[in-house]
């Protein structure tokens, strides 16, 4: 059974997110004002094959830790759904 | 609140109770808890650290401002400091290393210099290991991300690899910027009645608590000590560096400090004591990257790419003009005052009221004990008639030349730019390398830096392993043709609360002072990380050693690996060296082992006065002084790199692999056109000189010793 499950990975509060902190000065430039905060983060696509969506996740998991997020600066929340065919 | 919690001791919150003469509150508890963590008190090491000559004729600034200045002439002067970012980049070895980088840079931003130079000494465990692998690619990556957007070159460095840094790598900083002296900034000229400025970046809960972080002991799971890790942003550090100078140039500021290690109570603290002036400071204009941080969180906190400034009040605006260019918040939040109180407020309450020199100066100092290592004797046992003799000493080079520590360090300093600036005249890859500093309409002069460390000898030998980390750099210096003008370093040690290594420390420490005095070079900056051990295993004694020398023209720069077809080849200095602790030993048994040669000031003075005037007098054509290796080491290296072989014969005084790859003493390998040869006799007159033979093909080919292609080298070095 194939499972798309997609990982949002930012930094955790309170670390220092010197991307967004750029992104914050330029839309402020361009006069939007109402910005109070910007935090920049990136989403991995991962297509899997696991019997389980509970397999699925604890896959994805996995991969979480030991290569796709930086567990002493960045958190991470997965969301899965099944793959067509 | 228990005083325990914070780290201090019992008889330092007695200390504390009597100077105060009442119980601290939470915050001023908290911030003696950083503030005289060892990290920032040096309360092991400060004895010691009196044993350095810190006295020398171009010394301008010795130690205890944020780095030390040498003249330079014509009324600028060279910053520069080396300084650890072990333990953070141990737990994250990106920005562990690239906040390393950026917070060695802003000590030379507060002396009023440019930085112009970087170099790192980086310490990995062994190198088979998947671990070592990562920590090495995060950290070689962060000092080039954070260095190469910055655009301070990274110039040379040191990488040594052994399994004792396996779980505590060492990254250790150095850099030097360039000053007017009349531009340079002290701690000690804030007057009362000016305003107190951040300038730079918004506090977070960044690093909280990091100083004294680097005072312990690394927990078994790094991931579970959880200070938050700092994040370099070396954009706006750039930004910092340009408005500061533009402040310095335009006159605007009485004193600045950066903000590293205890942030803004380390650095406002410091100038509060050392310009014996009040301070008034409000937290609540802090501008901040978080809410909800309490006042010793502000007051703690670490976060990058900050500056400190003193300000007259007639020259705020003005102050506040630059900022607002370079794109900087910048805010005024206290006050220096008159009555000699530090003074903190959060909330409309005093949080801190404490005397400004018993914050930063006054731990009491700790007397460990010290004892002589039981295993001493046996680790300085070698007999070498012992060991057999290897049938094939070609192989035994080729294995030295793979050896991480020996063979080419390119892959690292490939990464890194080391020409930014343009000025970088030696770059990374040689024994030292060279600088061109501009001295405004003045003619410029040339810097050369050498950066040294010998743990093993250290570990075998720490008296003779001090003095030969100290002479190796002078020697290198000497042989390029550079005059000496001080020295830097890093001392990183294990637990002293371990009188084994007590005692190694103040051994070192002893070897370096009596190589500094017997060569007159004294220091004038310097670190000390201590607590780095894991419940496994102490990293080696380290202490690290940069030195920088002036060349006053490339005219009298004597560069290395520049052999040509008929140059004579010869060993200067004694023949007869030792293997203990060298690499061939380590390499080819498995020893760690044996006594040093003792340090010789007169036989080292003689040797580089000698060597600066081969330089000067362009008697020889290239020169590299030995070191890690050997004699057959540093061969291989100018032949390598000079495109030609050799053909040696030399009645060897003892056994061949003695003096083929033993270490220690002043020594170096010259090759010398024919028509120098009796300038350069002359010159070494009186001298032990050694001639070996001449530069010729494409085999290095050493008689009764091993015979290898040039091919064959490169296949072993560039492993």
């Amino acid at each position: 059974m194939r499972h798309r499950a997609e990982i949002v990975v930012t930094l955790k509060s309170g670390v220092l997110d010197i991307q967004g902190k750029a992104v914050f000065q330029s839309l402020q430039q361009l006069g939007y004002g109402e910005l109070e905060d910007v935090r920049v983060g990136k989403v991995v696509h991962l297509l899997l094959d696991a019997p389980t969506p509970e397999k699925a996740r604890e896959l994805a998991r996995g991969m979480c830790e030991d290569l796709l997020v930086n567990g002493l600066i960045e958190e991470y929340r997965i969301s899965l759904e099944a793959a067509e065919r | 609140m228990d005083f325990r919690t914070v780290g201090l001791t019992e008889n330092e919150y007695k200390t504390i109770l009597r100077e105060l003469g009442r119980t601290p509150n939470e915050t001023e508890l908290r911030l003696f808890g950083v503030m005289w963590s060892e990290h920032c008190s040096y309360k092991s090491t400060r004895p010691l650290l009196r044993l350095f000559p810190i006295e020398g004729r171009a010394v301008v600034q010795g130690p205890g401002e944020n780095a030390g200045v040498v003249d330079l002439g014509e009324g600028f002067g060279l910053a520069f400091k080396v300084e650890s970012h072990n333990h953070p980049s141990a737990v994250e070895p990106y920005q562990g290393a690239a906040t390393g980088v950026g917070g060695i840079i802003r000590d030379i931003l507060a002396m009023g210099a440019r930085p112009v130079a970087s170099m790192d000494g980086l310490f990995f465990g062994d190198p088979e290991l998947r671990k070592t692998k990562a920590l090495r690619q995060g950290i070689v990556a962060g000092i080039g991300g954070y260095g190469n957007a910055v655009g301070v070159p990274t110039v040379g460095g040191k990488t040594v690899y052994d399994e004792a840094y396996t779980e505590n790598p060492l990254v250790n900083a150095f850099c030097a910027g360039v000053v007017r002296l009349e531009d340079m900034v002290r701690s000690d000229t804030a007057q009362s009645g000016r305003l107190v400025v951040l300038l730079g970046a918004k506090t977070g809960r960044d690093g909280i608590a990091g100083a004294a972080f680097a005072s312990v002991e690394l927990a078994e799971d790094t991931s579970a000590s959880r200070p938050q890790v700092q994040i370099g942003d070396p954009f706006a550090e750039k930004l910092l560096i340009e408005c500061c100078l533009e402040l310095l140039e335009k006159r605007l500021i009485d004193s600045m400090q950066d903000m590293g290690a205890a942030g803004i109570i380390s650095s406002s603290s410091e100038i509060a004591a050392k310009s014996g002036v009040g301070m008034t400071l409000d937290l609540d204009r802090v501008p901040l990257r978080e809410k909800g941080m309490t006042p010793w969180e502000i007051a703690l906190s670490e976060s990058q790419e900050r500056m400190l400034l003193i300000v007259n009040p007639d020259r705020m605006e003005q102050v506040l003009q630059v900022a607002a260019k370079w794109a900087l918040d910048c805010t005024v939040f206290g006050e220096t005052t008159g009555d000699g109180r530090y003074v903190m407020k959060a909330g409309g309450a005093m949080v801190v009221d404490l005397p400004p020199a018993f914050i930063g100066g006054n731990a009491p100092i700790i007397h460990w004990p010290s004892r002589e290592p039981r295993d001493l004797e046996e680790r300085q046992r070698l007999e070498v008639e012992e060991l057999s003799p290897p049938k094939d000493l070609g192989a035994v080079l080729r294995s030295l030349l793979e050896d991480p520590n020996l063979g080419s360090k390119a892959w690292i300093s490939e990464q890194y730019d080391s020409m930014v600036q343009t000025n970088t005249v030696i770059g990374p890859g040689g024994p030292v390398s060279v600088l061109r500093v501009l001295r405004g309409d003045k003619s410029p002069v040339f810097v050369a830096f050498s950066m040294e460390a010998d743990p093993w000898k250290c570990r075998t030998d720490p008296r003779g392993g001090g003095a030969e980390t100290v002479a190796r750099t002078l020697r290198s210096l000497s042989v390029c043709g550079a005059e000496p003008l001080g020295w830097t370093n890093c001392l990183n040690f294990p637990s002293p609360q371990d009188p084994e290594v007590f005692w190694e420390m103040r051994e070192c420490v002893q070897g370096m002072a009596d190589a500094a005095r017997g060569l007159s070079c004294p220091v004038v900056s310097g670190n000390v990380s201590l607590y780095n051990e894991t419940p496994q295993k102490k990293i080696l004694p380290t202490p690290l050693v940069v030195t920088a020398g002036l060349l006053s023209d490339l005219d009298g720069f004597l560069p290395w690996s520049r052999w040509r077809e008929g140059d004579h080849l010869f060993l200067a200095g004694m023949p007869n060296t030792a293997l203990g602790a060298s690499r061939y030993l380590l390499r080819t048994f498995g020893l760690l082992q044996g006594k040093i040669l003792p340090f010789d000031a007169g036989a080292e003075q003689d040797f580089t006065a000698r060597a600066r005037r081969t330089a000067k007098e362009r008697a020889a054509r290239s020169a590299r002084s030995l070191a890690g290796g050997g004699l057959a080491v540093a061969l291989a290296k100018e032949a390598m790199e000079s495109g030609i072989g050799a053909r040696l014969d030399v009645q060897i005084p003892t056994r061949p692999d003695v003096f083929l790859f033993g270490e220690g003493g002043p020594r170096a390998l010259y090759a010398v056109p024919p028509a120098s040869l009796p300038l350069f006799r002359s010159i070494w007159r009186g001298s032990p000189l050694t001639e070996l033979g001449v530069a010729t093909g494409n085999i290095l080919d050493v008689k009764r010793g091993f015979s290898l292609s040039l091919a064959e080298l490169r296949d072993s070095w560039r492993r």
